[in-house]
């Protein structure tokens, strides 16, 4: 996530799971870590065990909740409110970490005089070009920085943004490590400090009651409690996971929570942080070695159609002069090499003309609407579920529908594989499979006992699982699948005197093998992402250790020394009780470095001692001259605390000894971004996509920049706020795991032992919305969006409150886990097929955390009965909007994708 | 009364049948299930179905919040309970740690009690005195099993324990024949918690208390246990906990404390636990002497019936 | 004779109960062969190997035990310290997982307008796509955008995948489709 990237210089989680026992106070906050993640739940209830606060802020009570010290119920999708209430808090009662504040973060750094807030721009901050649907973000800068960016770039609409820009691989635009205009006392009206003290200082405890539908004592407890127990002696957490990335503002909701805890100065010290929860065994490591459209290994960005037309200019314009961006060519020529070995020289630019380009959306939502519109044609889907686990669900399989290839390789057979004769739309008759065109090849996989391999999991760690059996009959690896199916187009295209076929010509493509089904060696691609020094074939141990001449070869430069010594680090397996301390660091490999906790020189004061005894962890050792503590430094060695760059400095040596962020250009913690979100340089409270209200603080009610599919007949929207026909979608829904199943069912719903724990898709609503509609516990219940209608059986709770909001109005939220589908030892509705297709500008996501429904007593119509029953309640509501428009100046603002 | 009939009679905390293994006798081992750190997950139960191969339990929705193993049976060793309350985790009262007026969840006081039940491994097993086969049995390890080899599934058993642990075994149609791991004794048979007697066979614990995220089950031997919850008991009581008590842990009770215990926090009927539970075959003894007195009563009646009829 | 009917009297359990101090047949009396030599199947096993748990990103260790190269049992692996041996009811099914009724072994194929799958070599499947992804490739390939600006891709081709695979599958991935000109890659890190 880029805002963890923007704010502190990675988007990966800033500590480990295990240092959660050394918190003080845990707030667990778009996350149900207790349901999704039961084992790492242990180190909350250690802390919890040592006299922790565990705060859980949350739509429902869940399991979570119910081991929390307090539970705060909040309506789905109002957490920036939440959140900017706490930073408004903790500014006006001067409750913030002061010192922190001023050394570690651009509080004081003055932004450009053209920059103008949301609070002046009704919603909207400067910048904004209507025509465009996008921001221009010049009057964003720092004052006195030059744009960065190569001359040309600007101007052609394209701006660093997404996974990239999180890395800082956008720079800061800085030419040395120090913003060109500070004051230190943080009074000037443009310093960071004062624009953020202004942009939420409407966010009091009364406006986040009122919009985020819980009590003002329970707000206020909680930003006591936060207080309390962050300083030099405390130390607080933040837990988080999709509950709120999966929003129009997922990746400023992140955002706002990084700067509260920039404010309490809880980044890099122990018991401190923000744990990103991820949902997949290997999902952090999918965007560190991403298959992600806009990234290479490493975060290095994806050459751009509207930009980058030369190889220098690409260089220039990602290299920062600043912090470790400042060595960009030599993380890009690493790669290049490892890609396409000597056919990749200094003469052919390493092969820079002859690379694919990105536009500015290529991602899975995007695909869809080609799919759609006829423009796909072939499609590979390797572990991952589209036809239930992404948002609209018949817009998937609609689309795939219209394939003319389709390759699912999974387990056992998932509805993306089987939606041709076994689908909603199979049922209702809107699609018969004699006239469906596409050919569907389904290969079974390998599971991950019979391959080797290693995952990356949710804190940066990179653990080698070892082969246990081999696969059976047909099942593979995607290792070997991929490995194999392209030695065979290679084998094709030798000969080929193709233009197009020189990059796959070029490809370096040989990798060992063994056994009788000739699986490739997984260690040996962990090498080539490892690198190696070309010439001496020496394993590299570390990035500091990259080249840009071409001498080096690295496939992912953030994971160069996961090989180091020609040892596979992340198969250490040292038992934690050898180990000196709990931080085990001979337990796998984390990137970057083997660092457990990172931007950790922050864990001591500027003077380089710790902040505490309480919190030591890493510390300047003035005897020996280094860094110290019971983590990897993340910092120099042997930089000295008070070590001021001089001004010819460049990339890592221009990061002042006093600044822990080694990555971003000005060695700082950003409470204020000025580059690289595509939304804001703040986060501010916008509504849901769909919601029942408007936007308590702007006429600007949504996300002005999220992605809409205004024009795609898939993708309908419900009326919202005060619209006319809104009231046929009054409940805000949200969808969730549950710990019994996974995502979207497949590795779960065809195991007996656990089908038979969650068998059915259900609903949870409360007592009065059943007793309102008339639902029966136990019974059926049927939920309407103008996209479809699921059923599910109906489980009345107290546990999903109703919630008084301004004016007294009442919310009630239906709560929908998402694991069900047509296949497996137990089958049911697809709580997705209801959500909707608007984005996250930022990365692209799909809004299924708050979005609105309708919902009546009893099953759902069957047949072709369904999809009208769906049409006729969207064309009634669709009919009043139209008759009575609503008068707000968002239609303008909206952008379309 | 000494002799057998006095073990029944006078709980004496020692398990019956257990001193006779000697040398070979272990350290009586336990769970004790700690409720106030339970998060409901049901690794437990998984954790127990994988080790021990028991069959699914079936795939019904229950409406009974997230519980839909609904009890322990044959086929399900490890039954978490699930109860929604309208009561605060945290008591009125002073508290040094935790916020005592502001309960889980703020003004509602809602608390979600989950509790990982299990066969409860009694000091006096009611199940072991009335089986006819010796196939229940008590361990070298004190803990109370059922060998399959040895069960003809007469049921016995079923009735006598006083907590509806004890059930036997009836494979559903669709896994008819039964798969091949279960062998052709299978229906019909009784089944339950072994405390992995073989993992402990082989020094290692229970499956279920190694798997447990957040050790609310506990495994260890039962003096240690009993310690531990004393204390565990003490720390939440100080922390101004809305009822916490232990439930089975008390040699002095009318099964003579459980080998598988438990800290809850609310009366045990609210987790449909029976809140005395007496070994049922107690008044055993006093049932056969006072059968004798009466088998004796009606042959001097009959003797002097005769006697008197002979006189006629 | 004689040492017969010791033997038998010996077997017969009241004595065995008296004899070995459990008159009522509760303990050791009873005993039977199978539980006095039960050994658990862990300890039987040929060999164990070191791996993670396939589910979620908290990455608990698991240990899995073969024999007969097929795995008998998953557990959690106590020298983690992320889950000091722990598992979550996902984790400690992974056996059963990998085990799955459900699981499919054979390459199923389905042809345009098809009313059933059908069987097909993972040889010649594997042909098939290749095939396909160059001829859609070679079709669908454009030099530049419409406005001119270079491309150098295929947008027909889109490939999805990869938040439950392996470091080094993604690495594949990525790197065989940027040089196919396929920049369409997504998993579902955003999902």
């Amino acid at each position: 996530m880029p805002s963890l990237g923007t704010s502190f210089g990675r988007g990966g989680a800033t500590t480990f799971q295990q240092d959660l026992q050394n918190s003080d106070c845990i707030v667990i906050m778009g996350s149900n870590m207790a349901e999704n993640h039961p084992v790492g739940f242990q180190w909350v209830m250690e802390a919890r065990e040592r006299g922790a606060k565990v705060i859980h802020v949350d739509p429902r009570f869940t399991r979570t909740s119910a081991m929390a010290t307090k539970h705060v119920g909040i309506r789905a999708g109002s957490d920036i409110a939440f959140l900017g209430g706490i930073a408004n808090y903790l500014l006006q009662n001067d409750l913030y970490f002061r010192e922190y504040v001023e050394k570690y973060t651009n509080a004081p750094v003055i932004i450009d005089e053209h920059f103008a807030d949301t609070e002046a721009g009704d919603g909207i901050f400067s910048g904004w070009d209507p025509e465009a649907g996008r921001y221009d973000i010049e009057s964003w800068r720092y004052e006195g920085m030059e744009v960065h960016g190569a001359a040309g770039q600007r101007g052609e609409g394209f701006e660093p943004s997404g996974e990239q820009s999180g890395h800082g691989a956008a720079g800061g635009g800085l030419q040395h490590g120090e913003p060109p205009a500070e004051d230190p006392e943080l009074q000037h009206p443009r310093c960071v400090f004062q624009i953020l003290k202004r942009h939420y200082q409407r966010y009091t405890p009364e406006f986040v009651a009122e919009t985020c539908g819980c009590s003002v004592d329970d707000f206020v407890e909680v930003c006591e409690t936060l207080a309390a127990n962050s300083g030099r002696e405390r130390t607080s957490a933040f837990c988080y996971a999709v509950g709120w990335t999966q929003h129009t503002v997922g990746v400023q909701t992140i955002r706002t929570a990084a700067i509260v805890q920039q404010l309490l100065g809880n980044i890099g010290r122990p018991g401190g942080g923000i744990m990103a929860l991820r949902g997949h065994a290997s999902i952090q490591g999918s965007t560190d070695i991403p298959t992600l459209f806009n990234i290479l290994p490493g975060y290095l960005p994806m050459p751009h159609t509207l930009s980058y037309h030369k190889l220098k200019n690409f260089i220039d314009s990602n290299t920062s002069p600043t912090g470790w961006w400042g060595e960009f060519k030599s993380y890009w020529v690493s790669l290049m090499k490892a890609y396409f070995g000597e056919n990749a020289t200094e003469e052919n630019d390493w092969l820079f003309d002859e690379l694919p380009r990105i536009d500015s959306d290529n991602s899975a939502y995007f695909t869809v609407r080609q799919m759609l519109e006829g423009n796909v044609k072939g499609y590979i889907i390797a572990g991952e579920n589209p036809a239930v686990g992404h948002a609209n669900g018949k817009a998937h399989r609609l689309g795939l529908a219209k394939l003319d290839w389709l390759v699912v390789r999974d387990i056992v057979e998932i509805e993306s594989a089987s939606f041709w004769y076994d689908s909603p739309e199979v049922e209702s008759g809107e699609l018969k499979p004699e006239e469906i065109a596409t050919e569907i090849f389904f290969l079974p996989a390998a599971a991950h006992t019979e391959k080797d391999g290693s995952f990356t999991n949710t804190q940066r760690l990179l653990q080698w699982h070892w082969q246990a059996v081999e696969p059976k009959e047909d099942c593979r690896s995607e290792l070997w699948f991929y490995f194999h199916l392209g030695r065979l187009i290679k084998q094709k295209l030798e000969d080929s005197e193709e233009e197009r076929d020189t990059l796959i010509k070029a490809l370096r493509w040989e990798y060992p093998t063994h056994s009788a089904v000739q699986e490739p060696d997984a260690e040996a691609v962990l090498q080539e992402v490892n690198g190696w020094e070309i010439e001496s074939g020496k394993f590299l141990s570390g990035y500091p250790e990259l080249k840009d001449d071409g001498s080096t070869l690295c496939g992912c430069w953030i994971y160069s020394g996961c090989f180091a010594d020609g040892i596979n680090q992340t198969a250490r397996k040292k038992p934690h009780w050898e180990q000196e301390s709990y931080v085990a660091p001979e337990w796998a490999w984390a990137w970057p470095a083997n660092r457990r906790i990172i931007y950790n020189r922050a864990s001591a004061d500027p003077d380089g001692n710790p902040w505490s005894e309480r919190k030591r962890y890493v510390w300047w050792d003035g005897s020996e001259g280094k860094w110290t503590g019971l983590d990897v430094p993340d910092f120099k060695e042997d930089k000295e605390p008070h070590y001021v760059p001089p001004d010819d400095a460049k990339a890592e040596d221009a990061i002042a000894g006093a600044h822990p962020f080694v990555m971003q250009a000005d060695g700082r913690s950003w409470l204020y971004v000025p580059q690289g979100l595509e939304d804001g340089p703040l986060p501010t409270h916008y509504e849901p996509h769909e919601s029942p209200f408007d936007n308590p603080l702007y006429s600007q009610r949504a996300n002005p920049r999220r992605q809409q599919n205004k024009d795609l007949a898939e993708d309908p929207y419900n009326p919202v706020a005060d619209e006319p026909g809104a009231e046929l979608y009054p409940y805000v829904v949200t969808t969730y795991r549950l710990t019994e199943h996974h995502t979207a069912g497949g590795m779960t719903r065809s195991v007996p032992y656990l089908a038979e724990l969650q068998p059915a898709m259900f609903c949870e609503v409360h007592p009065d919305l059943a007793r309102e509609v008339g639902l029966e516990h136990g019974g059926w219940a049927t939920i309407y969006t103008t996209r479809s209608a699921i059923e599910a059986r109906v489980l009345v709770t107290e546990r999903v409150r109703p919630l008084t909001m301004k004016d007294g109005r009442t919310v009630h939220q239906i709560g929908l886990p998402y694991h069900w589908g047509k296949r497996g030892l137990i089958t049911g509705d697809s709580a997705n097929d209801l959500a909707h297709m608007a984005l996250d500008p930022n990365v692209h996501i799909q809004e299924v955390k708050a979005f609105t429904c309708g919902i009546r007593p009893g099953r759902r119509p069957r047949g072709p009965e369904l999809p009208r029953f769906v049409a006729e309640l969207r064309d009634q509501a669709h009919s009043r909007r139209e008759q009575e428009p609503r008068a707000e100046p968002e239609e303008v603002r909206d952008t379309t994708p | 009364m000494n002799g057998p009939l006095g073990a029944l009679m006078e709980p004496t905390g020692v398990p019956a049948g257990w001193e006779a293994y000697g040398d070979g006798k272990k350290e009586r081992v336990g769970f004790f299930t700690d409720t106030s750190v339970c998060i409901g997950c049901k690794a437990c139960e998984v954790a127990c179905k994988e080790w021990n191969v028991i069959p699914e339990d079936g795939r019904v929705w229950t409406g009974e919040s997230y519980d839909h193993t609904s009890q322990l049976d044959a086929n399900s060793w490890r039954h978490v309970a699930f109860v929604e309350q309208r009561k605060p985790l945290f008591a009125n009262g002073d508290s040094a740690e935790l916020d005592v007026d502001t309960g889980g969840d703020g003004g509602t006081g809602l608390r979600w009690l989950m509790e990982s039940d299990v066969c409860k491994h009694c000091t006096h097993a009611a199940c072991l005195d009335v089986c006819p086969t010796g196939s229940l049995f008590r361990t070298e390890f004190g803990t109370v099993v059922v060998q399959q080899d040895i069960c003809n599934g007469c049921g016995y058993c079923v009735p006598a324990c006083p907590f509806g642990v004890l059930d036997k075994r009836h494979l559903a149609a669709t896994t008819d024949p039964p798969p091949a791991f279960l062998g052709r004794k299978e229906d019909g048979r009784v089944w339950k918690c072994t405390l992995c007697y073989d993992r402990l066979k082989g020094g290692h614990e229970p499956a279920c208390a190694k798997a447990c995220p957040t050790k609310s089950i506990q495994f260890g031997p039962l003096e240690e246990l009993r310690e531990r919850a004393d204390a565990r008991l003490a720390k939440l009581d100080a922390e101004g906990w809305n009822g916490p008590r232990l439930y089975g842990r008390d040699p002095d009770d009318g099964v003579g404390g459980f080998g598988a215990f438990f800290l809850l926090l609310d009366e045990p009927e609210v987790y449909g636990l029976p809140p005395d539970p007496v070994v049922t075959t107690r008044d055993l003894p006093e049932m056969w002497t006072n059968m004798l007195a009466a088998a004796g009563a009606l042959l001097a009646g009959v003797t002097a019936l005769t006697l008197l009829g002979g006189r006629r | 004779m004689l040492m017969e009917l010791a033997k038998l009297l010996e077997s017969w359990p009241a004595l065995r109960q008296l004899r070995e101090g459990d008159p009522l047949g509760l303990g050791k009396a009873v005993q039977s062969p199978r539980s006095e030599s039960l050994v658990p199947r862990i300890d039987e096993a040929e060999h164990v190997v070191h791996s993670v748990c396939p589910y979620c990103a908290v990455g608990c260790g698991q240990l899995v035990y073969v024999s007969g190269g097929d795995v008998t049992h998953i557990e959690g692996d106590p020298a983690s310290p992320i889950s000091r041996g722990r598992l979550c009811p996902k984790g400690q099914a992974s056996k059963s997982f990998v085990q799955s009724p459900l699981r499919e072994y054979k390459v199923k194929y389905r042809r345009p307008y098809g009313t059933r799958w059908e069987e097909l070599s993972l040889d010649d499947a594997m042909e098939m796509i290749a095939e396909r992804i160059i001829r859609t490739r070679a079709r669908t390939w454009r030099k530049r955008t419409e406005g001119g600006a270079p491309a150098n891709r295929t947008m027909a081709i889109g490939n999805l995948g990869g938040a439950t695979l392996d470091n080094e599958e993604n690495y594949l991935i990525k790197k065989l489709m940027t040089g196919l000109g396929i920049v369409q890659v997504e998993n579902q890190a955003r999902i």
